[in-house]
C-alpha cells in the first residue's frame, strides 16, 4: 500500500482493496434487491387475489379442539393467538422431556459401549447401530401404529396398579388431590432440597480440606426425601387420589397421557440417545489414556476414577456436539404431524394456517419461533459450556 | 446500476407473479393441473396401474376435454385436505376439485372462488356396533377421529357444544391415518362428510363391524374452486359443471350425443353448438359441451359410474338428483 502511494503505476480498478469493496457494494444490493423485489412480488400477489394479509386473524375465535391442552383452551371462545401458545407449550413438553430422556439413555449406552463387559458394549454397539441408521419417522410410525396400537382395546384395559390403566387410548394415572395439611409436606421438601445443596458444600470444601469424603448421597436422601416422608405420615397423609373411571366411552378422571404424546416421546428420546451415545464415547476417549491411570495409581476406585477425572474432562469435547442434538430433538419434534400429536406445527402451520389461509404470515412466524427456540436452547449449552470449559493459564 | 439489476429481476420475477390469464396457460402448456384428493374412492383416487377416478376427477377431465378435446390432458396433484388451498392459491393447481366445502371465509379470506355446487353433502358419523349407539346424540364423552383442516373439524366441535357433550377429538393429517386410527380402536367414532363415510367403510377391516349414524350435521356444499382475479376461468369451471347437469335434463349422453347433434330441439343445439356460438364466448370452441360429453358423459353418468349403481359405494341421488326429479341440481340455461 505504501508502494502505490509511492509510484502510483497500479490504477484504480486493478488495486486489490478497492477491487474488493466494489464487488461487496455490488454483492449487497444486488440480494437486497432480490429480497425487497421478492417481497415486493409477493404482497402485490396476495393483493391481487384478495388473499387476506397482516396478523388480525390472530384475535379470531378458532373454533376446533385441540386433545391436549396444557393452558386452558375452548373451541367456543379461544383465539388462534391462543391455539398457538397452546401448541407451542406442546412442544416444547415434548422437547423438554425429550432431552431429559434421550440425555439420561444416551449416556448410559455411551458408558455401557466403553465398558468391558462384552456383553453389554456388544449390545449398546447394537442399540447405536440399528437406531440411529433407521429414519426418525418410521420409528415414531413404528412406536405409535405397531407398539402401542398393540396395547389392548380400552375395555379390556387393565388396573394396572392402584387405578393405573394402558390401554390404546393412552395411559390414565391417579391424580393426587392435595389437602390443606399438604403444605408441611412441601415446606419440608423445600428444606431439605436447601440443607442438601448446603451439605453438599460443606462436604466439598471439607474433602478439598482434608481429603476426606462425607456420605453425602445417604444425608441428601435422608433430607430430600425421608423428611417429606415422616411429615406425611404425621399430618396423616393429606394426599387424596382421585382415581381413574370408566365411563361409557372413555376414562374419565385422573391424569390422561396420550398414546399420540407417549409415542413421539418414546420415539425421540430412543433415536437421539443412539446419536448422544456416541457424542458421550468420544468424549471419554479424548481423555488421555495417562489421566485414567494416573487416578487409579492415587488409589481411585473405577468408579470414582469415571466420576471425578475422566467425565468432567470429557464434558468440554461433549457439550457442543450434544447441543447440536437437543436442537435436532427440538426440530425433529414437528414430525408430529404425521401420528396426530397436537405439537406446534400440527396446530398452528396445520389447522390455523388451512382455515385462514395466510401462509406466509403462518409460515413466517412458525420459522421465527423454531428459530428462537434453537438460539435460547444454544445459549443455554453455550453459558454451561463456558463453565465446563478448560481454563487455560 | 442498482436501477439496472432492479429491471432484470423484475422481468424475472415478475413473470412468476400469478397470472390471470389461466386458460392461456393451460393451453400453452398444454395440461390442466388439477388438485385431486387421491385417497377417497368415488371422487378421487388413483387405481392399481395410476388411472385417475372419481367424481371430482371426471370434472377434471371434463374441463381437458373442453379446452383440448382430449380429456386425458390433466396432471392430478394429490393434496391434503390441509394443503390444498395454499395449492392452488400458489398457483400449482388450476382448479381443485376435491369434495371441498363452500364456505363464506374460503371465498373472501383465502382468495379463492366457489364454482358451483357439484355435490351436496353433510356430515355423518360411523360407529362399532358393538358400542349400541343409536345416535349422534349419544356420544357424549366420547373420542372421535376427524382430519385435519376441513370443516368436519369445526362443525364436529360445534355439534358437541350446541349438545352440551364433552368430546375428545384426535387430530390427523389425512382421512386414511384417521381411519387407520379409528380402525384399530383409538377412537369410538370417526366423522367425515356422508359420502366419504361410504368409501371409508369399503376400507375398514370389517364393514360389517360398524354403522353409519342417522344424523347429518351440517351443509357441505361441494364445490371445484378457482383463485380469485380471473373472471373468465371461473365462468369456464362453473359451466362445465351446469353444461353437464343441462345435458342430463335434455337426455343426452355420451352413448347419443352424435345422434343428437342432428336434434331439432333448440336447447340441445345451443348445448351441442349446432346453434349459437356459446362456447366462444368462454373462450373456447363452438363444441365444447358436445366434447365434454363425448369425452366423460353427463352429470347423471357420471355420478352413476363413481359414486351410483354403477360403483361400490351405492349412494342415491338423494339431494343430488336434477330439480326435475325432486333433488336441487338446477343448472342455468346456455342461450
Amino acid at each position: 500500500m505504501q508502494r502505490r502511494a509511492g509510484d502510483g503505476a497500479i490504477p484504480f480498478f486493478h488495486d486489490p482493496k478497492i477491487l474488493s469493496i466494489v464487488f461487496q457494494v455490488l454483492l449487497c444490493t444486488a440480494i437486497l434487491a432480490f429480497a425487497g423485489v421478492a417481497v415486493w412480488n409477493a404482497i402485490d400477489n396476495l393483493a391481487r387475489t384478495k388473499i387476506a394479509s397482516g396478523f388480525g386473524f390472530w384475535n379470531v375465535t378458532a373454533g376446533f379442539d385441540i386433545d391436549q391442552t396444557l393452558i386452558a383452551y375452548s373451541a367456543q371462545s379461544s383465539t388462534y393467538g391462543r391455539a398457538f401458545w397452546v401448541g407451542l407449550l406442546n412442544t416444547l413438553l415434548v422437547a423438554a422431556l425429550g432431552i431429559v430422556f434421550a440425555t439420561i439413555l444416551g449416556f448410559l449406552i455411551g458408558l455401557g459401549r466403553l465398558s468391558h463387559n462384552w456383553l453389554l458394549s456388544r449390545l449398546a454397539a447394537f442399540y447405536v447401530e440399528t437406531i440411529r441408521n433407521l429414519p426418525l419417522l418410521l420409528q415414531l410410525l413404528f412406536w405409535y401404529n405397531a407398539v402401542l396400537k398393540a396395547l389392548p382395546e380400552l375395555r379390556d384395559s387393565q388396573v394396572l396398579v392402584g387405578g393405573v390403566y394402558l390401554s390404546n387410548r393412552g395411559l390414565y394415572l391417579p391424580k393426587p388431590i392435595l389437602g390443606q395439611n399438604v403444605w408441611f409436606v412441601l415446606i419440608a421438601f423445600i428444606f431439605g432440597l436447601a440443607a442438601s445443596v448446603a451439605f453438599a458444600l460443606l462436604a466439598r470444601r471439607n474433602r478439598d480440606r482434608t481429603g476426606q469424603r462425607w456420605p453425602v448421597a445417604v444425608v441428601t436422601t435422608a433430607l430430600i426425601v425421608g423428611l417429606p416422608a415422616l411429615l406425611l405420615v404425621a399430618t396423616g397423609f393429606p394426599i387424596a387420589f382421585e382415581v381413574p373411571k370408566m365411563g361409557r366411552f372413555n376414562i374419565s378422571g385422573g391424569i390422561e397421557i396420550l398414546p399420540e404424546f407417549m409415542a413421539l416421546l418414546f420415539g425421540l428420546a430412543i433415536y437421539t440417545a443412539a446419536f448422544i451415545a456416541e457424542v458421550v464415547r468420544a468424549g471419554i476417549l479424548a481423555v488421555a489414556k495417562g489421566q485414567t491411570e494416573a487416578a487409579f495409581a492415587l488409589g481411585l476406585r473405577p468408579s470414582l476414577a469415571l466420576r471425578l477425572i475422566v467425565i468432567p474432562q470429557a464434558m468440554r469435547v461433549i457439550i457442543p456436539p450434544l447441543t447440536n442434538q437437543y436442537l435436532n430433538l427440538t426440530k425433529n419434534s414437528s414430525l408430529a404431524v404425521a401420528i396426530g400429536y397436537p405439537d406446534f406445527v400440527q396446530i398452528f402451520t396445520g389447522t390455523v394456517l388451512n382455515q385462514t389461509g395466510q401462509a406466509v404470515e403462518i409460515v413466517l412466524l412458525t420459522m421465527a419461533v423454531y428459530l428462537a427456540m434453537s438460539l435460547f436452547t444454544s445459549l443455554a449449552m453455550n453459558i454451561y459450556n463456558a463453565r465446563v470449559a478448560l481454563t487455560e493459564r | 446500476m442498482n436501477r439496472m439489476i432492479l429491471a432484470l429481476l423484475l422481468s424475472v420475477l415478475g413473470t412468476t407473479a400469478v397470472t390471470a390469464e389461466t386458460l392461456e396457460t393451460v393451453k400453452s402448456r398444454g395440461v390442466l393441473n388439477c388438485g385431486a384428493n387421491g385417497q377417497l374412492p368415488g371422487f378421487g383416487i388413483p387405481d392399481a396401474q395410476g388411472n385417475w377416478t372419481g367424481f371430482d376427477v371426471d370434472y377434471c377431465r371434463a374441463i381437458a376435454a373442453a379446452i383440448f378435446n382430449d380429456p386425458t390432458k390433466v396432471k392430478f396433484v394429490p393434496l391434503t385436505a390441509k394443503d390444498r388451498f395454499t395449492a392452488l392459491q400458489s398457483g400449482d393447481v388450476d382448479v381443485l376439485a376435491r369434495n371441498t366445502t363452500w364456505t363464506s371465509s374460503r371465498d373472501t379470506q383465502l382468495g379463492l372462488n366457489a364454482t358451483a355446487v357439484n355435490y351436496y353433502d353433510g356430515q355423518g358419523f360411523i360407529v362399532r356396533k358393538t358400542l349400541k349407539v343409536n345416535s349422534a346424540l349419544e356420544l357424549g364423552d366420547a373420542s372421535v377421529c376427524v382430519q385435519q383442516g376441513t370443516t368436519t373439524e369445526l362443525n364436529l366441535a360445534d355439534y358437541f357444544r350446541s349438545n352440551r357433550m364433552r368430546l375428545k377429538t384426535v387430530t390427523f393429517a389425512t382421512l386414511d391415518e384417521a381411519l387407520k386410527a379409528y380402525d384399530s380402536g383409538r377412537c369410538d367414532a370417526l366423522t367425515t362428510d356422508a359420502s366419504g363415510l361410504y368409501s371409508v367403510r369399503l376400507k375398514l377391516a370389517k364393514a360389517d363391524d360398524h354403522v353409519v349414524l342417522p344424523e347429518i350435521i351440517s351443509k357441505e356444499p361441494l364445490t371445484p374452486f378457482v383463485r380469485h382475479g380471473d373472471d373468465q376461468w371461473f365462468d369456464i369451471v362453473r359451466w362445465v359443471h351446469f353444461a353437464l347437469l343441462n345435458a342430463e335434463e335434455l337426455n343426452v349422453g355420451r352413448a347419443n350425443v352424435d345422434e343428437q347433434l342432428k336434434s331439432d330441439n333448440p336447447e340441445i343445439k345451443r348445448l351441442l353448438g349446432t346453434e349459437g356460438n356459446f362456447g366462444e364466448q368462454f373462450g373456447l370452441t363452438k363444441d365444447w359441451a358436445y366434447r365434454i360429453i363425448k369425452h366423460v358423459g353427463n352429470y347423471g353418468e357420471i355420478f352413476e359410474r363413481n359414486l351410483g349403481q354403477g360403483s361400490l359405494l351405492k349412494i342415491t341421488r338423494g339431494l343430488n338428483a336434477l330439480w326435475t326429479k325432486g333433488g336441487i341440481q338446477y343448472a342455468p340455461p346456455i342461450r
